[in-house]
Protein backbone atom coordinates (compact mmCIF):
# COMPACT_ATOMS: atom_id res chain seq x y z
CA UNK A 1 0.00 0.00 0.00
CA UNK A 2 3.04 2.56 0.83
CA UNK A 3 4.30 1.56 -2.30
CA UNK A 4 1.59 2.80 -4.28
CA UNK A 5 1.40 5.80 -2.51
CA UNK A 6 4.67 6.78 -3.00
CA UNK A 7 4.64 5.44 -6.70
CA UNK A 8 1.90 7.71 -6.69
CA UNK A 9 3.49 10.67 -5.75
CA UNK A 10 6.49 9.89 -8.11
CA UNK A 11 4.64 9.72 -11.47
CA UNK A 12 2.84 12.58 -10.45
CA UNK A 13 6.19 14.22 -9.15
CA UNK A 14 7.08 13.68 -13.37
CA UNK A 15 4.18 14.59 -14.63
CA UNK A 16 4.01 18.46 -12.65
CA UNK A 17 8.20 18.83 -13.33
CA UNK A 18 7.61 18.14 -17.34
CA UNK A 19 9.64 15.63 -17.24
CA UNK A 20 7.14 12.85 -18.67
CA UNK A 21 6.35 15.42 -20.95
CA UNK A 22 9.95 16.26 -22.11
CA UNK A 23 10.53 12.22 -22.60
CA UNK A 24 7.28 11.45 -24.59
CA UNK A 25 8.04 14.57 -26.81
CA UNK A 26 11.61 13.61 -27.56
CA UNK A 27 11.29 9.79 -27.77
CA UNK A 28 7.92 10.43 -30.06
CA UNK A 29 10.13 12.99 -32.57
CA UNK A 30 12.84 10.33 -32.89
CA UNK A 31 10.15 7.75 -33.73
CA UNK A 32 8.43 9.58 -36.22
CA UNK A 33 11.30 10.76 -38.04
CA UNK A 34 13.08 7.76 -37.90
CA UNK A 35 10.83 6.38 -40.93
CA UNK A 36 10.81 9.70 -42.76
CA UNK A 37 14.85 10.38 -42.38
CA UNK A 38 15.02 6.31 -43.59
CA UNK A 39 12.91 7.41 -47.09
CA UNK A 40 13.93 10.70 -47.68
CA UNK A 41 17.55 10.78 -46.92
CA UNK A 42 18.65 8.76 -49.88
CA UNK A 43 16.00 11.11 -52.58
CA UNK A 44 17.51 14.39 -50.80
CA UNK A 45 21.00 13.35 -51.68
CA UNK A 46 20.37 12.60 -55.17
CA UNK A 47 18.79 16.40 -55.35
CA UNK A 48 21.90 17.82 -54.42
CA UNK A 49 23.12 19.33 -57.89
CA UNK A 50 25.80 18.05 -59.99
CA UNK A 51 26.16 14.79 -57.63
CA UNK A 52 28.25 12.26 -60.34
CA UNK A 53 25.98 9.71 -61.78
CA UNK A 54 28.40 7.15 -60.21
CA UNK A 55 28.08 8.12 -56.84
CA UNK A 56 24.17 8.79 -57.35
CA UNK A 57 24.11 5.21 -58.11
CA UNK A 58 25.68 4.03 -54.83
CA UNK A 59 22.93 5.92 -52.95
CA UNK A 60 20.88 2.85 -51.98
CA UNK A 61 17.30 2.53 -52.27
CA UNK A 62 15.18 2.77 -48.70
CA UNK A 63 14.00 0.03 -47.23
CA UNK A 64 12.06 -0.80 -44.32
CA UNK A 65 15.31 -2.19 -42.63
CA UNK A 66 16.67 1.25 -43.12
CA UNK A 67 13.79 2.55 -41.32
CA UNK A 68 14.34 -0.11 -38.46
CA UNK A 69 17.53 0.87 -38.08
CA UNK A 70 17.34 4.52 -38.03
CA UNK A 71 14.71 3.98 -35.03
CA UNK A 72 16.91 1.39 -32.71
CA UNK A 73 19.69 3.88 -33.33
CA UNK A 74 18.19 6.90 -32.62
CA UNK A 75 16.68 5.07 -29.42
CA UNK A 76 19.76 3.78 -29.00
CA UNK A 77 21.39 7.47 -28.57
CA UNK A 78 18.50 9.92 -27.27
CA UNK A 79 16.28 7.20 -25.39
CA UNK A 80 19.46 6.37 -23.64
CA UNK A 81 20.86 9.82 -22.68
CA UNK A 82 17.32 11.06 -21.26
CA UNK A 83 17.57 7.69 -19.25
CA UNK A 84 20.63 9.00 -17.94
CA UNK A 85 19.86 12.58 -17.49
CA UNK A 86 16.15 11.94 -16.01
CA UNK A 87 17.50 9.52 -13.10
CA UNK A 88 21.09 10.76 -11.98
CA UNK A 89 19.13 13.11 -9.63
CA UNK A 90 16.80 11.18 -8.45
CA UNK A 91 18.12 10.00 -5.18
CA UNK A 92 21.40 12.27 -4.76
CA UNK A 93 18.74 15.89 -5.21
CA UNK A 94 16.39 14.43 -2.40
CA UNK A 95 19.90 13.75 -0.34
CA UNK A 96 20.82 17.18 -1.54
CA UNK A 97 18.15 19.02 -0.89
CA UNK A 98 16.75 17.44 2.30
CA UNK A 99 13.80 15.47 1.24
CA UNK A 100 15.02 12.00 1.51
CA UNK A 101 15.33 13.18 5.55
CA UNK A 102 12.22 14.58 5.11
CA UNK A 103 10.50 11.78 4.07
CA UNK A 104 12.60 8.92 5.57
CA UNK A 105 11.09 9.86 9.15
CA UNK A 106 7.96 8.99 8.11
CA UNK A 107 6.42 5.67 7.06
CA UNK A 108 8.44 5.35 3.88
CA UNK A 109 11.03 2.43 3.93
CA UNK A 110 14.31 3.07 2.09
CA UNK A 111 13.40 0.02 -0.02
CA UNK A 112 9.85 1.45 -0.80
CA UNK A 113 11.81 5.24 -1.49
CA UNK A 114 14.16 3.38 -4.17
CA UNK A 115 11.96 0.70 -5.75
CA UNK A 116 9.15 3.65 -6.55
CA UNK A 117 11.88 5.98 -7.88
CA UNK A 118 12.60 3.37 -10.44
CA UNK A 119 9.02 2.06 -11.22
CA UNK A 120 8.15 5.38 -11.65
CA UNK A 121 10.81 5.98 -14.38
CA UNK A 122 10.36 2.63 -15.91
CA UNK A 123 6.49 3.55 -16.76
CA UNK A 124 7.17 6.97 -17.55
CA UNK A 125 10.22 5.62 -20.41
CA UNK A 126 7.58 2.55 -21.28
CA UNK A 127 4.85 4.95 -22.02
CA UNK A 128 6.96 7.45 -24.19
CA UNK A 129 8.70 4.52 -26.06
CA UNK A 130 4.86 3.34 -26.64
CA UNK A 131 4.13 6.78 -28.15
CA UNK A 132 7.36 6.63 -30.22
CA UNK A 133 6.91 3.24 -31.23
CA UNK A 134 3.73 3.58 -32.95
CA UNK A 135 4.62 7.00 -34.28
CA UNK A 136 7.38 4.90 -35.71
CA UNK A 137 5.20 1.90 -36.57
CA UNK A 138 2.55 4.38 -38.69
CA UNK A 139 4.98 6.11 -40.82
CA UNK A 140 7.11 3.02 -41.51
CA UNK A 141 3.77 1.10 -43.06
CA UNK A 142 2.86 4.29 -44.86
CA UNK A 143 6.15 5.11 -46.28
CA UNK A 144 7.41 1.05 -46.49
CA UNK A 145 5.43 -1.83 -45.34
CA UNK A 146 3.63 -2.84 -42.34
CA UNK A 147 5.86 -4.31 -39.65
CA UNK A 148 4.79 -7.42 -37.94
CA UNK A 149 2.92 -6.46 -35.23
CA UNK A 150 4.39 -9.05 -32.88
CA UNK A 151 8.12 -8.75 -33.75
CA UNK A 152 7.96 -4.91 -33.36
CA UNK A 153 6.49 -5.31 -29.83
CA UNK A 154 9.35 -7.51 -28.63
CA UNK A 155 11.75 -5.03 -30.57
CA UNK A 156 10.36 -1.95 -28.45
CA UNK A 157 10.42 -4.79 -24.99
CA UNK A 158 14.09 -5.25 -25.91
CA UNK A 159 14.50 -1.89 -26.00
CA UNK A 160 12.89 -0.96 -22.90
CA UNK A 161 15.14 -3.65 -21.15
CA UNK A 162 17.85 -1.75 -22.62
CA UNK A 163 16.36 1.77 -20.75
CA UNK A 164 16.17 -0.12 -17.72
CA UNK A 165 19.68 -1.09 -17.42
CA UNK A 166 20.80 2.39 -17.55
CA UNK A 167 17.92 3.49 -15.14
CA UNK A 168 18.67 1.33 -12.61
CA UNK A 169 22.37 1.36 -12.88
CA UNK A 170 22.24 5.75 -12.86
CA UNK A 171 19.92 5.14 -9.73
CA UNK A 172 23.17 3.38 -8.21
CA UNK A 173 25.19 5.55 -9.26
CA UNK A 174 22.72 8.95 -7.82
CA UNK A 175 22.47 6.62 -4.62
CA UNK A 176 26.39 6.20 -3.85
CA UNK A 177 26.81 10.02 -4.83
CA UNK A 178 25.85 12.42 -2.04
CA UNK A 179 25.63 15.77 -5.21
CA UNK A 180 23.93 15.65 -8.05
CA UNK A 181 27.19 16.67 -9.89
CA UNK A 182 28.99 13.11 -8.79
CA UNK A 183 26.27 11.86 -9.58
CA UNK A 184 25.79 12.84 -13.02
CA UNK A 185 30.00 11.84 -13.96
CA UNK A 186 29.08 8.43 -11.81
CA UNK A 187 26.30 7.77 -14.59
CA UNK A 188 28.46 9.24 -17.73
CA UNK A 189 31.52 7.13 -16.40
CA UNK A 190 28.86 3.63 -16.65
CA UNK A 191 27.64 5.00 -19.63
CA UNK A 192 30.95 4.80 -21.50
CA UNK A 193 32.20 1.84 -19.61
CA UNK A 194 29.22 -0.30 -20.40
CA UNK A 195 28.98 0.81 -24.16
CA UNK A 196 32.70 0.50 -24.47
CA UNK A 197 32.89 -3.22 -22.92
CA UNK A 198 29.63 -4.17 -25.21
CA UNK A 199 31.07 -2.77 -28.32
CA UNK A 200 34.27 -5.18 -27.60
CA UNK A 201 33.90 -7.99 -30.42
CA UNK A 202 32.99 -11.37 -28.85
CA UNK A 203 32.20 -10.12 -25.40
CA UNK A 204 29.83 -7.53 -26.78
CA UNK A 205 27.38 -10.13 -27.71
CA UNK A 206 26.61 -10.30 -23.62
CA UNK A 207 25.85 -7.02 -23.17
CA UNK A 208 22.90 -5.11 -23.16
CA UNK A 209 23.63 -3.58 -26.60
CA UNK A 210 23.19 -6.70 -28.58
CA UNK A 211 19.69 -6.40 -27.33
CA UNK A 212 19.36 -3.59 -29.98
CA UNK A 213 20.32 -5.87 -32.96
CA UNK A 214 18.32 -8.71 -31.60
CA UNK A 215 15.61 -6.63 -31.60
CA UNK A 216 15.89 -4.63 -35.20
CA UNK A 217 16.30 -8.66 -36.67
CA UNK A 218 12.94 -9.96 -35.00
CA UNK A 219 11.42 -6.89 -36.39
CA UNK A 220 12.75 -7.75 -39.72
CA UNK A 221 11.56 -11.38 -39.52
CA UNK A 222 14.85 -13.08 -38.69
CA UNK A 223 15.87 -15.69 -36.54
CA UNK A 224 18.96 -14.48 -34.94
CA UNK A 225 18.82 -14.45 -30.75
CA UNK A 226 20.41 -12.98 -27.81
CA UNK A 227 20.00 -14.53 -24.96
CA UNK A 228 22.81 -14.06 -23.37
CA UNK A 229 22.62 -10.80 -23.44
CA UNK A 230 18.79 -10.62 -22.35
CA UNK A 231 19.58 -12.53 -19.19
CA UNK A 232 22.86 -10.52 -18.44
CA UNK A 233 20.91 -7.03 -18.99
CA UNK A 234 18.34 -8.24 -16.41
CA UNK A 235 21.20 -9.62 -14.12
CA UNK A 236 22.73 -6.16 -14.44
CA UNK A 237 19.11 -4.64 -13.45
CA UNK A 238 18.53 -6.78 -10.15
CA UNK A 239 22.06 -6.57 -9.54
CA UNK A 240 22.10 -2.25 -9.65
CA UNK A 241 18.82 -2.55 -7.71
CA UNK A 242 19.80 -4.54 -4.82
CA UNK A 243 23.36 -2.64 -4.59
CA UNK A 244 21.93 0.30 -4.37
CA UNK A 245 19.11 -0.72 -1.76
CA UNK A 246 22.72 -2.27 0.53
CA UNK A 247 24.23 0.79 0.57
CA UNK A 248 21.03 3.02 0.93
CA UNK A 249 20.34 1.16 3.74
CA UNK A 250 23.46 1.79 6.03
CA UNK A 251 23.28 5.39 4.15
CA UNK A 252 22.95 8.32 6.67
CA UNK A 253 20.68 10.93 5.04
CA UNK B 1 10.22 8.75 27.08
CA UNK B 2 13.61 9.50 25.47
CA UNK B 3 16.72 7.85 26.66
CA UNK B 4 20.36 7.87 25.67
CA UNK B 5 22.87 5.57 27.10
CA UNK B 6 26.35 6.45 26.32
CA UNK B 7 26.24 7.34 23.34
CA UNK B 8 28.76 8.13 20.82
CA UNK B 9 28.91 9.27 17.90
CA UNK B 10 32.69 9.90 15.58
CA UNK B 11 33.05 11.29 12.13
CA UNK B 12 36.80 10.66 11.53
CA UNK B 13 38.85 12.48 14.20
CA UNK B 14 35.50 14.47 15.02
CA UNK B 15 33.51 13.07 18.08
CA UNK B 16 29.98 15.00 17.92
CA UNK B 17 28.36 12.98 20.74
CA UNK B 18 30.86 11.71 23.38
CA UNK B 19 29.09 9.07 25.33
CA UNK B 20 25.80 11.80 25.92
CA UNK B 21 22.89 10.25 28.19
CA UNK B 22 20.20 12.31 28.32
CA UNK B 23 16.46 10.78 29.85
CA UNK B 24 13.24 12.58 29.07
CA UNK B 25 10.39 11.59 30.89
CA UNK B 26 6.73 11.19 28.89
CA UNK B 27 4.78 14.93 28.43
CA UNK B 28 7.58 17.00 28.99
CA UNK B 29 8.74 19.52 26.83
CA UNK B 30 12.29 19.40 27.05
CA UNK B 31 14.71 22.32 26.20
CA UNK B 32 17.64 20.77 24.44
CA UNK B 33 20.32 23.55 25.08
CA UNK B 34 24.17 23.61 23.75
CA UNK B 35 26.35 25.80 21.96
CA UNK B 36 27.36 25.12 18.08
CA UNK B 37 28.56 22.08 17.12
CA UNK B 38 27.77 20.76 20.45
CA UNK B 39 26.08 17.97 19.36
CA UNK B 40 22.41 18.62 19.46
CA UNK B 41 21.12 17.78 15.59
CA UNK B 42 23.41 14.70 15.15
CA UNK B 43 21.34 13.74 18.88
CA UNK B 44 17.96 14.08 16.66
CA UNK B 45 19.04 12.51 13.69
CA UNK B 46 20.06 9.96 15.73
CA UNK B 47 16.95 9.47 17.48
CA UNK B 48 14.74 9.56 14.26
CA UNK B 49 17.08 7.15 12.64
CA UNK B 50 18.22 8.86 10.09
CA UNK B 51 22.05 8.69 11.46
CA UNK B 52 23.24 5.89 13.42
CA UNK B 53 25.55 5.89 16.33
CA UNK B 54 28.83 4.59 16.40
CA UNK B 55 28.04 3.07 19.92
CA UNK B 56 24.96 3.19 22.80
CA UNK B 57 22.16 2.62 23.39
CA UNK B 58 18.67 5.04 22.62
CA UNK B 59 15.63 4.19 22.30
CA UNK B 60 12.30 6.60 21.71
CA UNK B 61 8.60 5.53 22.87
CA UNK B 62 9.93 2.44 24.10
CA UNK B 63 11.36 1.86 20.93
CA UNK B 64 14.79 0.43 21.23
CA UNK B 65 16.21 1.89 18.04
CA UNK B 66 18.68 -0.76 17.27
CA UNK B 67 16.30 -3.42 16.64
CA UNK B 68 12.68 -1.55 16.61
CA UNK B 69 13.90 1.53 14.14
CA UNK B 70 11.24 0.30 11.50
CA UNK B 71 8.32 0.95 13.41
CA UNK B 72 9.72 4.06 14.97
CA UNK B 73 8.78 6.73 11.81
CA UNK B 74 5.23 6.05 13.04
CA UNK B 75 5.54 7.23 16.58
CA UNK B 76 7.70 9.93 16.07
CA UNK B 77 7.47 13.55 14.60
CA UNK B 78 10.23 15.65 13.21
CA UNK B 79 10.97 19.21 12.14
CA UNK B 80 14.44 19.68 11.14
CA UNK B 81 16.71 23.10 11.00
CA UNK B 82 15.53 23.40 7.34
CA UNK B 83 12.39 21.52 6.33
CA UNK B 84 12.87 20.19 2.98
CA UNK B 85 9.81 19.91 0.55
CA UNK B 86 8.87 18.85 -3.26
CA UNK B 87 8.42 22.68 -4.54
CA UNK B 88 5.94 21.52 -6.95
CA UNK B 89 3.06 20.37 -4.62
CA UNK B 90 1.04 22.86 -2.25
CA UNK B 91 0.91 22.50 1.45
CA UNK B 92 -2.47 20.67 1.36
CA UNK B 93 -1.17 18.42 -1.28
CA UNK B 94 2.01 17.77 0.85
CA UNK B 95 0.30 17.15 4.64
CA UNK B 96 -2.49 14.90 2.72
CA UNK B 97 0.69 12.85 1.16
CA UNK B 98 1.82 12.53 5.00
CA UNK B 99 -1.51 11.92 5.87
CA UNK B 100 -1.80 8.57 3.11
CA UNK B 101 1.41 6.97 4.58
CA UNK B 102 0.35 7.25 8.15
CA UNK B 103 -2.45 5.10 7.13
CA UNK B 104 -5.51 8.06 7.50
CA UNK B 105 -8.96 7.86 5.67
CA UNK B 106 -10.06 10.60 3.31
CA UNK B 107 -12.14 12.21 6.06
CA UNK B 108 -9.20 12.17 8.63
CA UNK B 109 -6.81 13.52 5.94
CA UNK B 110 -9.41 16.30 4.50
CA UNK B 111 -10.07 17.54 8.44
CA UNK B 112 -6.45 17.02 9.71
CA UNK B 113 -5.12 19.10 7.14
CA UNK B 114 -7.78 22.11 6.88
CA UNK B 115 -7.11 21.82 11.30
CA UNK B 116 -3.17 21.62 10.53
CA UNK B 117 -3.16 24.86 7.94
CA UNK B 118 -4.81 27.02 10.26
CA UNK B 119 -2.50 25.40 13.27
CA UNK B 120 0.27 27.12 11.59
CA UNK B 121 -1.40 29.93 9.58
CA UNK B 122 -1.00 28.81 6.38
CA UNK B 123 -4.71 28.75 5.40
CA UNK B 124 -4.48 31.24 2.60
CA UNK B 125 -1.40 30.03 0.97
CA UNK B 126 -2.78 25.97 0.93
CA UNK B 127 -3.44 26.05 -2.98
CA UNK B 128 0.15 27.55 -3.43
CA UNK B 129 3.39 25.70 -4.43
CA UNK B 130 5.65 25.16 -2.00
CA UNK B 131 8.68 26.28 -4.11
CA UNK B 132 7.79 29.90 -3.63
CA UNK B 133 7.34 29.35 -0.17
CA UNK B 134 9.89 32.05 2.81
CA UNK B 135 11.48 30.25 5.01
CA UNK B 136 9.49 31.12 8.23
CA UNK B 137 6.47 29.46 6.12
CA UNK B 138 8.87 26.24 4.98
CA UNK B 139 9.18 26.15 9.16
CA UNK B 140 5.58 26.41 10.37
CA UNK B 141 4.43 23.87 7.19
CA UNK B 142 7.26 21.61 8.67
CA UNK B 143 5.83 21.81 12.33
CA UNK B 144 2.83 20.99 10.43
CA UNK B 145 4.04 17.95 8.71
CA UNK B 146 5.61 16.87 11.82
CA UNK B 147 2.19 16.81 13.67
CA UNK B 148 0.34 14.80 11.23
CA UNK B 149 -0.18 11.93 12.71
CA UNK B 150 -0.42 13.14 16.28
CA UNK B 151 2.75 11.41 17.27
CA UNK B 152 3.69 10.38 20.60
CA UNK B 153 6.90 12.11 20.72
CA UNK B 154 7.89 15.50 18.80
CA UNK B 155 11.36 15.97 17.79
CA UNK B 156 12.37 19.73 17.06
CA UNK B 157 15.22 20.96 15.63
CA UNK B 158 15.54 24.95 16.10
CA UNK B 159 12.01 25.24 15.36
CA UNK B 160 11.59 28.75 15.55
CA UNK B 161 15.01 30.21 13.95
CA UNK B 162 13.45 30.94 10.78
CA UNK B 163 10.06 32.90 12.45
CA UNK B 164 9.39 36.32 12.59
CA UNK B 165 8.15 37.91 16.27
CA UNK B 166 4.59 36.94 15.63
CA UNK B 167 5.20 33.42 14.08
CA UNK B 168 7.92 32.60 16.88
CA UNK B 169 5.31 33.60 19.45
CA UNK B 170 2.57 31.26 17.67
CA UNK B 171 4.82 28.47 17.03
CA UNK B 172 6.19 28.80 20.82
CA UNK B 173 2.49 28.66 22.24
CA UNK B 174 1.52 25.45 20.20
CA UNK B 175 4.73 23.79 21.32
CA UNK B 176 3.70 25.19 25.01
CA UNK B 177 0.08 23.37 24.45
CA UNK B 178 1.53 20.18 23.08
CA UNK B 179 3.13 19.81 26.02
CA UNK B 180 1.22 17.29 28.16
CA UNK B 181 0.24 15.74 25.07
CA UNK B 182 2.83 14.20 23.60
CA UNK B 183 6.82 14.36 24.46
CA UNK B 184 8.97 17.59 23.16
CA UNK B 185 12.91 17.42 22.74
CA UNK B 186 13.66 20.56 21.30
CA UNK B 187 16.93 21.83 20.68
CA UNK B 188 17.24 25.66 20.58
CA UNK B 189 20.00 28.25 20.51
CA UNK B 190 17.56 31.06 21.89
CA UNK B 191 17.85 30.49 25.34
CA UNK B 192 14.40 33.15 25.94
CA UNK B 193 12.57 30.57 24.08
CA UNK B 194 13.58 27.66 25.66
CA UNK B 195 13.02 29.56 29.23
CA UNK B 196 9.53 30.18 28.21
CA UNK B 197 8.46 27.31 26.77
CA UNK B 198 9.90 24.19 28.06
CA UNK B 199 9.83 22.75 31.62
CA UNK B 200 12.93 20.75 31.88
CA UNK B 201 16.42 21.71 30.65
CA UNK B 202 19.53 19.60 29.34
CA UNK B 203 22.74 21.68 28.14
CA UNK B 204 24.92 19.88 25.99
CA UNK B 205 28.52 21.02 25.47
CA UNK B 206 31.24 19.21 23.37
CA UNK B 207 29.04 15.85 22.77
CA UNK B 208 28.42 15.38 26.60
CA UNK B 209 25.82 15.97 28.48
CA UNK B 210 26.50 18.91 31.19
CA UNK B 211 23.34 19.16 33.39
CA UNK B 212 19.77 17.93 32.92
CA UNK B 213 17.31 19.47 35.16
CA UNK B 214 13.80 20.60 36.08
CA UNK B 215 14.16 24.76 34.77
CA UNK B 216 13.03 25.95 37.99
CA UNK B 217 15.42 23.74 40.26
CA UNK B 218 18.13 24.43 37.47
CA UNK B 219 17.96 28.12 37.74
CA UNK B 220 17.90 27.66 42.08
CA UNK B 221 21.26 25.69 41.28
CA UNK B 222 23.30 27.29 39.39
CA UNK B 223 21.51 30.94 39.02
CA UNK B 224 23.56 33.74 40.83
CA UNK B 225 22.67 37.08 41.61
CA UNK B 226 23.06 39.45 38.70
CA UNK B 227 23.37 43.30 38.56
CA UNK B 228 22.39 45.19 35.55
CA UNK B 229 23.33 48.74 35.29
CA UNK B 230 23.58 51.11 31.90
CA UNK B 231 26.39 53.45 31.88
CA UNK B 232 25.95 57.01 30.10
CA UNK B 233 28.65 56.02 27.27
CA UNK B 234 30.23 53.42 26.62
CA UNK B 235 34.01 54.20 27.88
CA UNK B 236 33.24 54.88 31.00
CA UNK B 237 30.79 51.61 30.88
CA UNK B 238 34.20 49.38 30.17
CA UNK B 239 36.18 51.24 32.23
CA UNK B 240 34.01 50.04 35.54
CA UNK B 241 33.63 46.63 33.79
CA UNK B 242 37.65 46.47 34.00
CA UNK B 243 37.83 47.35 37.60
CA UNK B 244 34.71 45.22 38.56
CA UNK B 245 35.99 42.01 36.74
CA UNK B 246 39.06 42.25 39.55
CA UNK B 247 36.82 41.92 42.32
CA UNK B 248 36.89 38.70 43.99
CA UNK B 249 32.79 39.13 44.66
CA UNK B 250 32.17 39.14 40.66
CA UNK B 251 31.94 36.01 39.03
CA UNK B 252 31.40 37.57 35.35
CA UNK B 253 30.90 40.61 34.00
CA UNK B 254 29.47 41.80 30.05
CA UNK B 255 29.09 44.83 28.52
CA UNK B 256 27.10 44.80 25.71
CA UNK B 257 27.13 48.60 24.25
CA UNK B 258 26.83 51.18 27.75
CA UNK B 259 25.09 47.99 29.61
CA UNK B 260 27.22 46.07 32.37
CA UNK B 261 25.71 43.00 33.53
CA UNK B 262 27.69 41.59 36.37
CA UNK B 263 27.08 38.15 37.80
CA UNK B 264 28.27 38.15 41.80
CA UNK B 265 29.54 34.95 44.49
CA UNK B 266 28.52 36.85 47.13
CA UNK B 267 25.40 39.36 47.09
CA UNK B 268 25.58 40.73 50.17
CA UNK B 269 28.97 42.15 49.37
CA UNK B 270 28.36 43.14 46.15
CA UNK B 271 25.66 45.62 46.69
CA UNK B 272 27.92 47.30 49.30
CA UNK B 273 30.61 47.48 46.64
CA UNK B 274 29.08 47.76 43.04
CA UNK B 275 27.65 51.57 43.37
CA UNK B 276 30.40 52.65 45.79
CA UNK B 277 32.82 51.61 42.65
CA UNK B 278 30.87 53.87 40.35
CA UNK B 279 30.97 56.15 42.21
CA UNK B 280 34.86 56.22 42.49
CA UNK B 281 35.07 55.27 38.65
CA UNK B 282 33.08 58.67 38.18
CA UNK B 283 30.50 56.13 36.21
CA UNK B 284 27.17 58.27 35.21
CA UNK B 285 24.29 55.95 35.99
CA UNK B 286 21.31 55.74 33.50
CA UNK B 287 19.93 52.16 35.42
CA UNK B 288 20.96 50.41 38.07
CA UNK B 289 18.96 47.45 39.32
CA UNK B 290 19.12 43.45 40.83
CA UNK B 291 17.83 41.32 38.61
CA UNK B 292 16.19 38.00 37.80
CA UNK B 293 19.00 35.62 36.61
CA UNK B 294 18.08 34.62 33.28
CA UNK B 295 18.73 30.71 32.04
CA UNK B 296 21.23 32.60 29.48
CA UNK B 297 23.35 33.57 32.36
CA UNK B 298 23.25 29.89 33.89
CA UNK B 299 23.75 28.27 30.46
CA UNK B 300 26.64 30.58 30.07
CA UNK B 301 28.24 29.66 33.66
CA UNK B 302 28.31 26.09 32.69
CA UNK B 303 29.43 26.30 29.35
CA UNK B 304 32.04 28.60 30.23
CA UNK B 305 32.97 26.31 32.85
CA UNK B 306 32.61 23.12 30.81
CA UNK B 307 35.46 24.94 27.99
CA UNK B 308 37.35 26.06 30.71
CA UNK B 309 38.18 22.31 31.59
Amino acid sequence: MTFLIVLRKELTEHWRTKRFLIVAAVMTVFGLTSPLLAKFTPELLKTIPNVPAAVAALIPTPSVADAVAQYVKNMGQFGVLLALLMTMGVVAQEKERGTAAMMLTHPVSRLTFLLAKFMALGIMFAVSLAIAAVGCWYYTTLLFTALPLGPYLALNGLILVVFLVYISVTLLCSTLARTQGAAAGLAFAALIVIAGIGSLPRIGDYFPGRLFSWGASLALGGTETAWPAFGISLGIIAAALIVAFLVFRRQEV
Amino acid sequence: MIQTENLHKHYGAVHALDGLNMTVETGTVFGFLGPNGSGKTTTLRILTGLARPTSGRASVAGLDLASDGRSLSRRIGFLPEEPAFYPWMTPREFLDYLGRLHGLSPLERSARTKELLELVNLVEAGKRRIGGFSKGMRQRLGMAAALVHRPEVLLLDEPVSALDPVGRKEVLELIETLGGQCTVLMSSHILADVERVCSVVGIIAKGRMIVQSPREALMERYAQPVFEAEAADKPSARRWADTLRVQPWAAAVSVTGDVLRVTVKDIALARRELLASAVAQQVVLRRYEETRPSLEDVFMQLVDKEAAQ
